[in-house]
């Protein structure tokens, strides 16, 4: 059964905060990846392999740049779960 | 360039202690370090060995969450060793360039090669993590240490097996003379505390199996020894040239004189019986040190309580010393810290010049039955030590490698 958005929000905070120990109410939509949460290349690499094996979907190499902010991926994965 | 070489900070992570100071206090007071290890994994693959020596501190305690995600726990104990050892120097000025490391291990990320393929079999590619290069490389806890504190001067691994720690001791003599660099971050660590290298040593019979007694396994020199006992941890020392150590009105814990390495082209595990080679590198640490063997007051041996290399190493100390061996008080700290391998040279080597600068000798435990084959004045209560001493620690590693660094008091 697919995951609501809020569902799949919640889900990658635990991971980037697995990761990174960043604080999970701070994992918000609007926030970018790099000038917000300061998550580096190999932590948003990281954050991805667990992400494709979290929600069951997979974020192709050249998706990956195009997720600057934490909302994009959320819909990438909500949309990806089809 | 012939300037002394000194040692002004030390640093370690033991299963004794999670520092330098608290893993000799331990040591003198005769504890042990080992245990019986409580890891679901010993029950799972039915080892026929079940303890060690576990590093007393664990390292996520210490370091940053980042940095235990980011690093092999070999790398995690190597950078927890030489922050001590760099804070206990309280270096501020040293120009990075002039700033190496020399930092060994025996058998690298062993876990994080392990757990990638695990992870490869049961997930596929993709869920094998990005850092697992970086994690797993031999070179990768030079890397760290390096990173941590601005070395430029040149990042460099000896991997020489069980004689690592000590050979990048010695290494170091090399860019310290040569005036390449004032500063030399060296030693060795081990994190092999995984089911395969430990099913892979007990395999080989070198390892103890003296499963219901743990404390009581490591026992150097004793008739009843089994093997030795694996251990995990780090050490570090800070080295520097007397000249600039002066300048910066650094304490001094002792004279790094000599140091070198030589091979036994024998076999690839067993020690060349004879001893000829691991002699010859007693006498390449003494000829640095501008020393004779008469002058040694202090043997930290290599010992690690397998019924062979005990006294191989006994064969090769009577070739350097003749009957002298006789009155040098020998002391066999694995006894108290297993084996850490790569990391066990760089422990002895704080041993050493703790011994030589608080002047006493630490204790070998376990010796009940001496192995009559082995005639050695071996330490087993704390033994003061004289006002000047010249004292060796011996690392011997399988692939034939011996390496000898020689400490002695600074005046």
């Amino acid at each position: 059964m697919a995951l609501s958005q809020d569902e799949v929000l919640a889900g990658l905070a635990e991971i980037v905060n697995e990761e990174t120990g960043i604080d999970p109410t701070s994992v918000e939509m609007g926030k970018s990846f790099t000038n917000d949460l300061d998550i580096d290349s190999i932590s948003m690499m990281t954050i991805v392999v667990n992400a494709e094996e979290k929600f069951g979907v997979k974020i192709p190499d050249e998706e990956v740049a195009n997720l600057v902010t934490v909302g994009d991926a959320v819909n990438f994965i909500t949309n990806a779960q089809g | 360039m012939n300037q002394k070489i000194v040692v002004t900070g030390i640093g370690a992570t033991t299963p004794l202690g999670g520092d330098a100071k608290t893993s000799w206090q331990a040591l003198l007071n005769g504890e042990s370090g080992i245990s019986t290890l409580e890891h679901e994994w010993i029950a799972r693959f039915e080892l026929p060995v079940t303890f060690a020596g576990q590093a007393k501190l664990p390292a996520k305690e210490v370091l940053t969450l980042q940095e235990t995600k980011r690093l092999d726990p070999s790398s995690q104990f190597a950078l927890i060793a030489a922050r001590e050892a760099w804070a206990d120097a309280g270096i501020t000025d040293v120009i990075p360039e002039r700033l190496a490391v020399e930092f060994a291990t025996g058998i690298g990320g062993v876990w994080t090669l392990l757990d990638a393929y695990d992870t490869l079999r049961e997930k596929g590619p993709r869920r094998v993590l990005p850092m697992t290069v970086p994690m797993l490389m031999p070179n990768g806890p030079a890397a760290a240490i390096g990173m941590d504190i601005a070395a430029r001067g040149g990042v460099r691994t000896a991997v020489s097996a069980c004689a690592s720690g000590t050979e990048a001791i010695a290494n170091a003599i090399t860019r310290l003379r040569s005036g390449e660099v004032d500063v030399v971050v060296a030693g060795g660590c081990e994190a092999a505390m995984h089911p395969l290298p430990m099913a892979a040593f007990a395999a080989m019979h070198a390892l103890s199996r003296r499963n219901d007694e743990p404390t009581k396994a490591s026992r150097p020199y004793d008739i009843d020894r089994d093997g030795f006992v694996m251990g995990e941890g780090a050490g570090a020392l800070v080295l520097e040239t007397e000249e600039h150590a002066l300048a910066r009105g650094a304490k001094i814990y002792a004279e790094l004189a000599g140091g070198y390495v030589t091979s036994d082209a024998h076999h690839i595990t067993a020690p060349d019986p004879e001893g000829t080679a691991a002699a010859r590198a007693v006498l390449g640490a003494l000829k640095m040190a501008g020393a004779k063997p008469e002058d040694v007051g202090h043997i930290n041996a290599h010992a690690t309580s397998t019924p062979v290399g005990d006294i191989a190493e006994y064969t090769a100390l009577k070739r350097v010393f003749g009957e002298g061996i006789k009155n040098i008080p020998v002391s066999a700290t694995k006894s108290s810290t297993g084996h850490l391998l790569g990391g066990a040279g760089a422990i002895e080597a704080i041993f050493t010049v703790l011994a030589i600068h608080e002047r006493m000798a630490p204790p070998t435990l376990n010796l009940d039955n001496p192995d009559p084959e082995i005639d050695l004045d071996v330490v087993t209560s704390p033994r003061p030590l004289g006002e000047n001493v010249l004292a060796i620690s011996n690392s011997f590693g399988f692939g034939g490698h011996n390496a000898v660094v020689a400490f002695r008091t600074y005046n």
